[in-house]
């Protein structure tokens, strides 16, 4: 059987720390497979929240629902319209924070497209989320940012990996 | 700030240790999917699933058993579930099915469907019970829920079928399926 699982891309802060609302984009997704999962290992210069766009649409066609702990008690919260999908909980600063999204069935032109997101922060808690963009567009690029003027610490990845069904 | 970038491959480099087995595909006429036939040459298997349901509601709640096993009281699971404004949880004792997700469902706007992805850990041992875990939801703009499930089949035959229902509708034209393999 053939493998299913690529790495498409990976990008790394290098140099000097990436200013966060500027972000990064990953571009001409191919569209060959079924899925794709963005892992972020990151460290921040401060708490900060974030963000995915998809095609570059800044509308506010963008929702989800989370599923979050932390430490005390658990919650569930709505974003509804937004101009982009957020998270909860905080980015990790001093330590290194991992985030995962799994881009659903991301070149189908007939659904809007779900992402399922698990976002973790040794400091604040843990969570799970649904986010979804209201567009049957395949998608072909994602930007990642911040909801402020902080830094991605060099050393700070962001990888693409493919997933393809048979 | 691409001078801030490094080390970007567009190149695809394969990983060799997981492997696609099967697709399904919902056709709005059934309310079950099933794998057969799994092969027991993987370590872990897991599912990747894009769904809607016919039921006339905004979700409908989705069950896994393996082997054709029906039988009240082999099956146990916890979920927790976020509907946006508060989380819940609950639990199966001794039932004939275990938590997978709750999907999204025919009230919903024409294009909404549920994520998820659901593991199911060395399958084929026949010495250990057989435990899964998901994580799928869907957001409908206003509306939508996350949901985290465990199971417990009660049971250490290799799986070698597993079977995904929607009890009260079907799995909607567009719902989607694969089965992976991950090797140990």
């Amino acid at each position: 059987m053939p493998a299913t699982y690529d790495k498409i891309a990976t990008q790394t802060v290098t140099g000097s720390n990436l200013l966060g609302t500027t972000g990064i984009t990953f571009s001409s997704i191919p569209s060959t497979y079924t899925d794709f999962r963005l892992v972020q290992n990151l460290t921040l210069t401060a708490a900060a929240i974030g963000y995915i766009q998809i095609n570059g649409d800044t509308g506010a066609n963008y929702s989800r629902t989370s599923l979050a702990g932390n430490g005390s008690s658990a919650s569930s919260a709505r974003t509804t319209s937004a101009n982009q999908i957020g998270t909860d909980i905080a980015h990790e600063t001093s330590t290194i924070g991992t985030y995962t999204a799994d881009f659903m069935n991301y070149s189908n032109t007939t659904t809007n497209k779900t992402v399922l997101i698990r976002n973790n922060n040794t400091a604040f808690g843990t969570e799970a989320q649904v986010g979804l963009w209201r567009s049957n567009s395949a998608i072909n690029s994602i930007k990642l940012y911040l909801d402020r003027a902080e830094y991605y610490v060099v050393g700070s990845t962001f990888t693409l990996y493919g997933i393809k069904a048979a | 700030m691409l001078n801030n970038i490094a080390a970007f491959h567009p190149a695809a480099a394969a990983l060799n240790s997981y492997e696609s087995i099967a697709t399904a595909t919902g056709t709005g006429s059934s309310g079950t999917i099933s794998f057969s036939s799994i092969p027991a040459t993987y370590k872990h298997l897991q599912i990747r699933f894009l769904t809607r349901s016919t039921r006339s509601a905004s979700s409908s709640n989705i069950f896994i058993g393996f082997n054709s096993d029906t039988t009240t009281g082999n099956y146990y699971g916890h979920m927790l579930e976020g509907n946006g404004s508060a989380a819940s949880a609950a639990a199966k004792i001794g039932s004939s099915t275990s938590f997978m997700s709750a999907t999204s469902a025919a009230s919903n706007t024409s294009g909404i469907f549920s994520g998820g992805v659901i593991d199911v850990l060395d399958y084929a041992n026949t010495s250990k019970y057989k435990t899964s875990r998901g994580l799928s939801g869907y957001d409908a703009n206003g509306s939508g829920l996350m949901y985290l499930a465990s199971g417990l089949w009660m049971n250490t035959n290799a799986i070698s079928s597993i079977e995904i229902t929607d009890p009260l509708g079907n799995f909607a034209t567009g719902s989607q399926f694969a089965l992976y393999g991950i090797k140990g």
